[in-house]
């Protein structure tokens, strides 16, 4: 039975890797978020093994239902058509950066595995895993103000998303230049003029 | 009844979750496309969400404040990736581009 839990660990940990790192060196930003969602469903099934169940259910629905819906529709909403050259990473910077990774996964590798004495469960030891209820009942009492900050904290981020993406009738596609920004604004007060001028003779007109 | 403390030493949970942080980091230092930063970070939260996870279950089970933090990254993580998309949208509306490299009209 372990062995089968520890197979189905090593088979989960395949995937999220796996999923990862195709996320990370694909050419196609789509297929890299494709990827993505492939990594957060095996992170929600190594979630499951963990049993913690509430975060496996929340990771299904929040990262794979909304964060990754999200990137999509970023990723259509800003493609170029020539877009398909602006990917490749420089050799330089692809190098480094995984000389660098691979730096960081070397220095934690040997600290975690040999020199850390964990006070994990015993075999044992009679332990209770903390349920759903507990975790409701948390979120109720001691960690109450935390709750009630993020719930402000994701207002908070949903109306400045709102504000920050908001298209002003898709009237400036682009930064102008000192000389088209003067040359706009000076064709709005014409016009502003023009519409005036046309409302006073309208208001003559009806006064005759 | 049978369960993972018992069948997967903690050190190899922390290694994967170490490996997916290392992952999304490379991600987030190669990319040159903004969005495909923002998915790096995204997948660096998840590797210490999957911490936080092992961590409970392997030292305190009968306490609830490891995945209590990991729920508040998750919230965190789903305000960041909603305004960093905005941004991204709005960079993209005023400049016609998503590569990071190009967005430098503040370098000195």
């Amino acid at each position: 039975m372990n062995t089968l839990i520890t197979a189905i660990f090593l088979f989960i940990s395949l995937v999220i890797l796996t999923a990862a790192i195709m996320a990370v060196t694909v050419k196609n930003i789509v297929h890299a978020a494709l990827w993505l969602i492939a990594s957060f469903f095996g992170v929600a099934a190594l979630y499951m093994l963990l049993e913690a169940e509430f975060a496996a259910v929340v990771q299904v629905l929040i990262y794979v239902g909304a964060i990754s819906i999200l990137v999509l529709f970023a990723i259509m909403l800003t493609r170029r058509i020539d877009d398909s050259a602006a990917e490749y990473p420089s050799r330089a910077r692809f190098w480094g950066a995984l000389v660098l990774g691979a730096a960081l996964f070397g220095l934690l590798l040997a600290p975690t595995l040999y020199s850390t004495p964990w006070r994990t469960v015993q075999p044992g030891q009679n332990t209770a895993i903390s349920s759903v209820v507990q975790l409701g009942q948390a979120f109720m009492r001691e960690y109450l103000l935390p709750f009630e900050v993020a719930s402000i904290l994701l207002l908070v981020a949903l109306v400045g998303a709102v504000v920050i993406a908001f298209e002003e009738r898709g009237r400036r596609r682009r930064v102008l230049t000192l000389a088209e920004e003067v040359a706009l604004r000076q064709s709005e007060e014409q016009r502003t003029k023009n519409e005036e001028q046309q409302a006073d003779g309208t208001v003559l007109t009806v006064d005759r | 009844m049978p369960n993972i403390v018992e069948a997967v030493p903690l050190s190899w949970v922390l290694i994967l979750a170490g490996g997916l942080f290392c992952i999304g980091l490379f991600g987030a230092l190669s990319r040159r496309s903004t969005i495909a930063i923002l998915l790096s970070i995204e997948l660096m939260l998840n590797a210490v969400n999957i911490n936080l996870i092992a961590f409970w279950r392997y030292l305190e089970p009968q306490l609830v404040a490891g995945q209590i933090f990991a729920l508040f990254v998750i919230v965190v993580a789903a305000a960041e990736a909603a305004v960093g998309l905005a941004m991204i949208i709005a960079i993209y509306r005023t400049r016609q581009t998503i590569v990071a490299d190009e967005v430098d009209t503040l370098r000195g």
